[in-house]
């Protein structure tokens, strides 16, 4: 049995979902948003990785590595959509999306 | 010492680092948080017994797709939220704010990272609860074969819609 309890694997996990989850609805610029959503993706894979410690089950971990080719295929994508948007608004503002019609 | 004073020290610092990240006004500090932020949960991972998952982390997380961000905030103008102020050198009084605090808190995990090697004996004494690499690959291969195809097929999305938005239009073809 682990030394470290589990609720405190998922006491500190909340706590970075949270602080990510600030980050996402709080910022404008559109690149602290993806650095807020990476903190929140990871928290969640420590909590999948506190979870199959627990129990001593491999799952947590694989569980992990998909969360992981998730934000990787994530970032690209997103990283790509903002170059789009410095390249037509000059600017990295989430609010200047609004005007999107259609 | 047992594994929890090292398991909350590190955690101490990934919460840290990330309040930084998320209340950072420079795009580039910002990500040297999240750099260390990541390296913090992946010394966490370690001590919850998952070393093949810390390694990813490292490698994947603060390998690759941080230099992906670093990548891309160059081509952008680093601004803030409110204030559109260029990243320019903000003068010698706040040099504390730049550089050192990333340095201290890498610093505190290196020191923690000597710690774990030189007080471990044979690798196993912190790890009680180890589920290696060989159990994680048998069942990845095994009842998740599936899982794996479709993250592969979610890699190449990602790929070709990566290169689909960002490169440039050739004139008379539209998006």
């Amino acid at each position: 049995m682990s030394d470290i309890p589990l609720m405190h694997v998922f006491i500190l996990a909340g706590i970075l979902f949270v602080i990510g989850f600030i980050g996402v609805i709080s910022r404008r610029n559109t690149l602290y948003m993806l650095m807020s959503l990476e903190v929140m993706l990871n928290a969640v894979g420590l909590a999948f990785i506190g979870a199959g410690s627990a129990w001593q089950q491999a799952d947590g971990q694989i569980m992990f590595i998909l969360i992981l080719t998730l934000a990787a295929a994530e970032v690209a994508v997103g990283l790509a959509l903002l170059i789009r948007l410095q390249q037509q608004r000059q600017c990295l503002n989430i609010d200047a999306l609004d005007e999107m019609r259609g | 010492m047992t594994v929890e004073v090292p398991f909350y020290f590190a955690a101490v610092i990934a919460i840290f680092a990330s309040l930084r990240v998320v209340t950072g006004s420079n795009a580039i500090h910002s990500l040297l948080y999240l750099v260390v932020s990541l390296l913090a949960v992946a010394v966490c991972f370690y001590f919850l017994g998952a070393p093949f998952a810390a390694g990813l982390e490292v490698i994947v997380y603060a390998g690759a797709i941080l230099v992906l961000f670093v990548f891309a905030a160059m081509m952008f103008d680093l601004q803030g939220d409110v204030d559109p102020v260029n990243f320019r050198q903000q003068g010698k009084s706040n040099w504390l704010s730049i550089w050192f605090g990333p340095c201290l808190l890498a610093t505190l995990l290196l020191v923690e990272l000597i710690y774990i090697i030189t007080s471990s004996d044979n690798g196993q004494k912190f790890a009680s609860n180890l589920v290696d690499a060989k159990a994680v690959g048998i069942l990845l291969y095994g009842p998740y074969l599936l899982a794996v195809e479709i993250a592969s097929f979610l890699l190449l999305a990602g790929l070709v819609g990566g290169y689909h938005f960002a490169k440039d239009d050739a004139p008379g073809d539209h998006l």
